[in-house]
């Protein structure tokens, strides 16, 4: 399967998105770099607004109006998403080698279509099935995803189905044409913990057997820590640190990083109050010139406000932050 | 389903009794036939023979009574006006306002549907609004006055369509385009609205990450979601084109329909003919309310049929 070990899977390159609203020029993604190996789980962390999202959605070609894509490149086995050849490729391997999994479980399936429908819609689509094959095979992906009775659910609407069961039936449809990348985008924020559970373990269970690479989106710390390969942590519109997921856990480096670890409740540490970082993040109209963390960071020396640091810090780790510098200097 | 179709009939059956009660007492109160009928010459003698013969000099519950027995075997009596059984007229007429009605219509949801998902893809662009913009006169053109818009231009100054009446395809067209430019502003509005609300929700962000096209996300998947408003004013628009607007055009247009007989009924204070007519109105505004929710039905699986 691995045809050039060199290239990767999937590489995002000094990627820029901006949305024309109405108060100004929004510039949700800031040049955010990264990449997926064959295999691999990479985790991306951070707040809400920190343009995790918008990041993946630009590699699926769902930047719609009024956002722009206006740099960077989007490499997906080694050919470009983005150059005029690229929009047409973006068609045909969207749901078929890249599938997505949304956040909200309840929303992302079509009211009036029944399940067996959405599913099959997929495997019509790219891989030219008929109606029967498309059937056998989403009983199958509906029995790979531990739903049971899957010949009655394919009949059934999704109000019919719990949320938890809706999310599965989401990431059958994302298996549906066996991809090599799957983007799972917060895929357990609007379900109940112990769904929320179950979902993962299911994730991570057919991640191992089908050997998928997948983007998992998520606020949740724990569960990168639990599943990821690698992770990187995004802070208003561009990754402020990336490396594998056990040294970035164990020692972070970037302050904001740090922030976040602390800020994760542990059962065992005795707390009184939540630990939170102090500020909100900027305003990705006028974003800051130099660190956009800079204004909450209690480290912050001359240089944070002027200019943007990148700092590799070697086994594929990188950090931007001028501090972070001066440790590894050190 | 059968529960369903039960409480439907029932429903119904009500609205059309409570409507023939009203024309009932209106066609009794409002005016008097006897004096419209006969020449003003005519004597006391006469009139006592003429109010005989129409059953009007009987008690009006017994009238009632009479009235509604002859209902239910869909027996109104003679029109008063051309001396034959008044339903039979009804029966004459109404599949022309039909046929001006389906024509109007359909040709207001083939070009409204497309129209307004055009307009909603690029909300604020060109297409949008000019597409608003039309609709917006559209909406606030009279339609007796676009009819005879239509004849002035059309029938007078081109001479390419016949001014009025019914006879050949090319009758059809003035009228339809007529009963149907208002019903189009309207809906190209309403699919415009519901297809820009249906665009912005995540299930069509779904769709396109699962690879399917554009049409199939935007005309099947976006387009049923909006299709209960959308059906909703359809069908509304089809009640006030058979028993509402049909008088209008058909008047300007001497279209011999169902509204245009109305009007004349009313004029001559034909009242067994105007009891027929409402009667059958309201059949078919019940027909169409029945036939609406199973629509609704087959569009949203999500609503029950109660």
């Amino acid at each position: 399967m691995n045809t050039s070990p060199k290239a990767p899977l999937l590489e995002v390159r000094d990627l820029v998105v901006n949305f024309y609203t109405r108060g100004g020029v929004v510039q949700a993604s800031r040049g955010v770099s990264f990449q997926v190996d064959y295999g691999q789980t990479l985790g991306i962390v951070g707040e809400s607004g920190s343009g995790k999202s918008v990041a993946v959605q630009a590699v699926m070609g769902l930047i719609f109006n009024p956002g722009r894509i206006e740099g960077g490149d989007i490499f997906f086995k080694g050919r470009s998403l983005l150059d005029p050849a690229g929009k047409k490729r973006v068609r045909q391997v969207r749901g078929k080698e890249i599938a997505m999994i949304f956040q909200d479980p309840m929303t992302s399936l079509n009211p009036v279509f029944t399940i067996g429908t959405q599913i099959t819609e997929v495997l019509r689509h790219h891989l030219g099935m008929t109606k029967d094959q498309a059937k056998k095979r989403a009983m199958d992906l509906l029995d790979m995803v531990d739903i049971n009775a899957p010949e009655k659910r394919l009949k059934q609407y999704p109000h019919e189905m719990s949320g938890g069961m809706r999310q599965r039936v989401m990431i059958a449809m994302a298996l549906a044409c066996e991809p090599q990348l799957i983007i799972a985008d917060e895929p357990t924020t609007a379900l109940d913990v112990t769904i929320q559970a179950q979902i993962l373990e299911l994730l991570t269970d057919l991640q191992q057997r089908l050997n998928v690479s997948v983007i998992l989106i998520t606020h949740d710390l724990g569960v990168v820590a639990q599943l990821c390969h690698r992770v990187a942590v995004m802070y208003a519109g561009r990754i402020v640190e990336v490396g594998d997921a056990d040294p970035v856990f164990a020692a972070p480096v970037h302050p904001y990083t740090r922030g976040l670890i602390r800020a994760t409740p542990r059962l065992d540490a005795v707390t009184d109050r939540m630990v939170s970082i102090d500020g909100v993040p900027p305003d990705l109209i006028s974003p800051p010139k130099g660190c956009a963390f800079f204004p909450r960071c209690d480290q912050a020396g001359k240089a944070c406000s002027r200019m943007q640091a990148l700092i590799a810090l070697g086994d594929d780790r990188h950090v931007s932050c001028w501090c972070a510098a001066k440790e590894v200097t050190r | 389903m059968g529960r369903f179709i039960y409480r439907r009939l029932i429903h119904g059956l009500i609205v059309i009794l409570g409507v023939t009660v009203i024309v009932f007492v209106v066609t009794r109160m409002v005016g008097d036939p006897v004096q419209v009928m006969l020449p003003l010459e005519s004597t006391p003698e006469q009139r006592a023979a003429f109010e005989k013969k129409l059953g009007l000099d009987r008690p009006i519950p017994i009238q009632f009574m009479e009235f509604m027995g002859n209902m239910a075997r869909l027996d109104f009596g003679d029109s008063l006006w051309q001396k034959r059984p008044a339903m039979e007229i009804v029966f004459e007429k109404l599949p022309m306002t039909i046929l001006l009605t389906v024509v109007g219509i359909g040709f207001a949801c083939v070009l409204a549907i497309p129209l307004g998902i055009i307009a909603a893809l690029r909300p604020g662009g060109m297409v949008d609004r000019v597409t608003v913009f039309g609709s917006l006169l559209g909406l606030s053109v009279p339609q007796f006055w676009l009819g005879l818009l239509f004849i002035v231009v059309f029938a007078v100054q081109f001479k390419i369509l016949p001014t009025s009446g019914a006879g050949t395809p090319s009758h059809i067209l003035l009228p339809a385009l007529t009963m149907g430019l208002p019903t189009l502003a309207r809906l190209v509005m309403l699919v415009r609205s519901s297809m820009i609300d249906e665009l912005n929700r995540q299930y069509v962000k779904t769709s396109f990450a699962k690879g399917l096209p554009f049409v199939r996300v935007v005309g099947l998947h976006a387009l049923r979601n909006a299709g209960l408003p959308i059906m909703t004013l359809v069908g509304w628009e089809v009640i006030r084109s058979l028993a509402g607007y049909s008088v209008v055009v058909e008047t300007v247009f001497a279209w011999p329909g169902i509204g245009l007989t109305a009007i004349q009924a009313i004029e001559r204070e034909d009242l067994i003919l105007i009891q027929a007519i409402v009667f059958t109105a309201a059949v078919c505004v019940v027909v169409i309310n029945i036939a609406m929710d199973f629509i609704y039905k087959l569009i949203d699986p999500r609503l029950k049929l109660t």
